[in-house]
């Protein structure tokens, strides 16, 4: 087995970069929840709130899941091609260069240079590096699929694929811009059209690093955590093309009920009802595979961890689309239910998948069983309750919110002031800080299993 | 062909993939950046001072988007807590735009003009001072901190606003001078934001609070001033329909569909007075009919002029007109 893979030290120098920057960025996360309720705690310019919160999205999307892509896709691009990795000097090069661009992008942040653009807030010296590495990468996946020894190639690879084209072109359209300085530019586009192609971007950066690659990672490593094959092909193929296809209309279910033209928010909306489908095509197939062996919940302490994230997408997939409704917009958006839907996302499915497959690799690689399947399932109920606690308050949170915003007296005036709505969050957000400890707990507990593992001398 | 053939040529597989995303982002994002709907622009939306593009990129650096829209939606509730919902020409000159995702705070899309600077600066010094209960945080260190003006000219002319560097100056040198000036009305609240070394000079926080006042300031001028201003140049003209027979029946119509149920079948009175006569509660010429129609009158009476425009205003007086001599 260990003479199919030929990159375990790139492989677990991302694992591990990215485990770095997941403990960075939560650690970061908890600060911004503390401070929702200890404003206090705005202490100095490079902890500022607007910073902190930039360094916290940033951190965990570029740093933390990213890294864990490369590793994991590394790792499934030998395994499935039954091939070295085409370059795997430059894939050490990138590894490098990565962690480097992470820390002068967190410093950037910290520093207060941002275009304001979320989840493109980098500045332009950072974007040219962020598409070097990305190119990188894409030389990687791609000449490693062309000098595959394996036939046909699985759905993960076609996920990986997608990934690659689709970070490149919305990455790149979305942070066109004129520079004034070395640390300060200027969107190329004005107005509504910035923000029409701000969220098609934010929407489908959201596909292509939260969606394509974690899918990738789930229908690669459930049947090989499993040993069960993958319920139906057919299915996944349906899923995967339609997905592609769906993904790139939805951006403005962002924008609804701003200045953008409201066909292209009508056209977003139907668009994000359709993704219930292939969406529910990936959960269905996962489900499927499971079939007569649903003891393996219990009797394997990986299984979980995939099932629970398949499921958290699952509910995630028909919150969003749910969302895009005018009218639940209407209620729901700019409240805490946004942000609870989108740390169900994050926190349930690409932390529980990411997570388990790198347990997976890092005892594959490491030649041995990880350090410890108890702790491991201590980590999946920490962040299981944490996640749970942290989105159903919000949840919670934003209705309340929403019908204090909307509450009128009989007299047509509004019943709350904006404060009102403010002073009614401090329980909420208590919990939610709770919600995150419990969480951060969770991964501490997961980061020095991960840790222990890596460590352990080769068995004889 | 055979389609499994795909899943074993990657290079294919990429350029199909490139292929099956680009329909949405052509229909979505890429064919309306050319269409008039995204770009629209009014002359009575201006540009960012000077002054004001460094406030707004103060704004920009310390994140205040991550917890401030700027964005009004067209919901009752949210035009009676900030004012006029959102219109798309408001952005044009907004690179980028700061609508934001999230209102931790509130919405700031009509914040310009609603409180007096000295508000803003001890909001941003010590919200809790003036507020106990809110979470925004104190921003202290942005009035004791001097605002650095050395790539204003560049900043400006990149985001093409129109005038020159030596404008630039002039705005900077006037801006100083009312700020600094022992007449500014907010200048006792500002001398206790400042430090005494700074009070001479522009601080982050003066650009900033100059910023806030722009947001949403052109649009109420406008709709305040567009009745205004039609009104009084009504005041100075005849109806340019007037004796019109095609005006009239044009009058009509709009008439029927928009004053009838009030003024009755051919203005014969409702809940509105009777119009098909030469006594006119408000006024009988021209320009007094313009104005009611336009602007509206106390006790009921609507203003149209944002609806129906000028000329279709003075379709209806000629329609009015016109019942006059029926009514006699």
């Amino acid at each position: 087995m260990a003479n199919e893979a030929r990159s375990d030290s790139i492989v677990r120098g991302f694992a591990l970069s990215s485990v770095f920057w997941l403990l960075v960025g939560l650690v970061v996360g908890l600060w911004l929840a503390a401070e929702m309720i200890y404003p206090a705690l705005n202490l100095a310019p490079w902890l500022a709130f607007g910073r902190l919160r930039v360094v916290h999205t940033n951190g965990l999307t570029f740093g933390f899941a990213l890294a864990g892509i490369f590793a994991c896709s590394f790792y499934m691009l030998e395994k499935l091609t039954r091939s070295p990795l085409a370059f795997p000097g430059l894939a050490k090069a990138q590894l490098w260069l990565f962690n480097i661009a992470i820390a002068l992008a967190a410093l950037s942040l910290f520093a207060g240079m941002n275009t304001s653009k979320e989840y493109a807030e980098l500045e332009w010296p950072l974007d040219i590096v962020v598409v070097v590495l990305w190119v990188m990468f894409a030389v990687n996946v791609m000449g490693t699929l062309v000098k595959r020894r394996e036939k046909q190639m699985y759905v993960s690879l076609w996920f990986l694929v997608a990934c690659v084209v689709t970070v490149a072109v919305v990455y790149i359209l979305n942070n066109l811009a004129v520079p004034v300085s070395l640390t300060k530019s200027y969107s190329a586009y004005a107005g509504v059209n910035d923000a029409n192609i701000q969220w098609w971007f934010g929407h489908n950066a959201v596909a292509s690093v939260f969606t394509f690659p974690i899918l990738a990672m789930f229908y690669y490593f459930l049947p090989k955590s499993t040993g069960l094959p993958i319920y139906s092909h057919r299915l996944s193929i349906i899923a995967f093309w339609s997905l592609v296809f769906g993904y790139l209309w939805t951006g403005a279910h962002h924008l609804m009920l701003t200045p953008v033209p409201e066909w292209i928010q009508t056209v977003a909306l139907a668009f994000s009802l359709f993704l219930i489908a292939p969406s529910w095509a990936s959960v269905i197939n996962g489900y499927y595979t499971m079939n007569g062996n649903w003891d393996q919940m219990k009797s394997n302490y990986l299984v979980k961890f995939f099932i629970l994230g398949i499921t958290f997408y699952g509910l995630q997939t028909i919150q969003g689309p749910t969302q895009a409704i005018r009218a639940l917009s209407g209620h729901l958006h700019y409240t805490e239910y946004i942000p609870g839907h989108v740390h169900m996302g994050t926190m349930g499915w690409v932390t529980m998948i990411i997570t388990a497959s790198m347990y997976f690799i890092m005892a594959r690689i490491s030649g041995r069983e990880i350090h410890s399947v108890k702790l491991a399932n201590v980590h999946f109920w920490l962040i299981l309750v944490g996640q749970l606690l942290f989105t159903l308050t919000l949840w919670i949170a934003g209705i309340v919110q929403g019908a204090m915003w909307k509450a009128v007296n009989p007299d047509g005036s509004l019943m709350y002031t904006f404060l009102d709505s403010v002073a009614a969050m401090y329980p909420f957000w208590t919990v939610r800080l709770a919600g995150g400890l419990l969480y951060f707990a969770g991964i501490l507990v997961f980061a020095y299993n991960i840790a222990m593992t890596s460590r352990k001398p080769q068995a004889a | 062909m055979n389609f499994n053939s795909l899943y074993e040529k990657p290079v294919l597989l990429a350029v199909a993939a490139v292929a099956v995303i680009s329909v949405g982002t052509l229909v979505t994002t890429f064919i309306p950046l050319f269409l008039p709907s995204t770009q629209p622009v009014s002359p009575l939306i201006k540009p960012y001072t000077a002054i004001e593009t460094e406030g707004r990129d103060i704004y920009i650096r310390e994140g205040c988007n991550n917890c401030h829209t700027q964005t009004v939606r067209p919901m009752r509730t949210e035009v009676a807590r900030y004012g006029d919902y959102s219109k798309p020409e408001e952005s044009a000159w907004d690179r980028p735009f700061l609508w934001g995702s999230r209102r931790t705070g509130p919405d700031l899309a009509r914040v310009g003009g609603k409180y007096p600077d000295s508000w803003h600066y001890r909001h941003m010094s010590n919200p809790r001072s003036m507020f106990p209960t809110t979470n925004m945080p104190s921003y202290p260190w942005i009035a004791r901190t001097k605002l650095d003006t050395s790539l204003t000219a560049r900043k400006v002319k990149t985001l093409g606003f129109g005038y020159d560097d030596a404008e630039v100056v002039r705005q900077l040198a006037a801006f100083r001078t009312t700020v600094t000036a022992p007449a500014y009305p907010s200048a006792q609240v500002r001398s206790q934001a400042t430090p005494v070394a700074l009070q001479g000079e522009v601080t982050e926080l003066d650009a900033l609070v100059a910023y806030l006042q722009k947001l949403g300031r052109d649009l109420k001028a406008a709709q305040k001033t567009a009745v205004g201003s039609a009104v009084a140049e009504a005041a100075e003209t005849k109806n340019p329909f007037g004796g019109s027979r095609a005006a009239e029946e044009e009058g009509e119509k709009i008439f029927k569909e928009n004053c009838r149920t009030c003024h009755g079948e051919k203005g014969a009175g409702g809940f509105g007075p009777k119009l098909a006569t030469t006594v006119h509660k408000f006024g009988g010429s021209d320009a007094e009919l313009f104005a009611s129609v336009a602007g509206g009158r106390p006790g009921g009476m609507p203003s149209f002029l944002p609806q129906l425009g000028k000329d279709r205003v003075w379709k209806a007086v000629a329609y009015i007109r016109h019942l006059e001599k029926e009514g006699r």
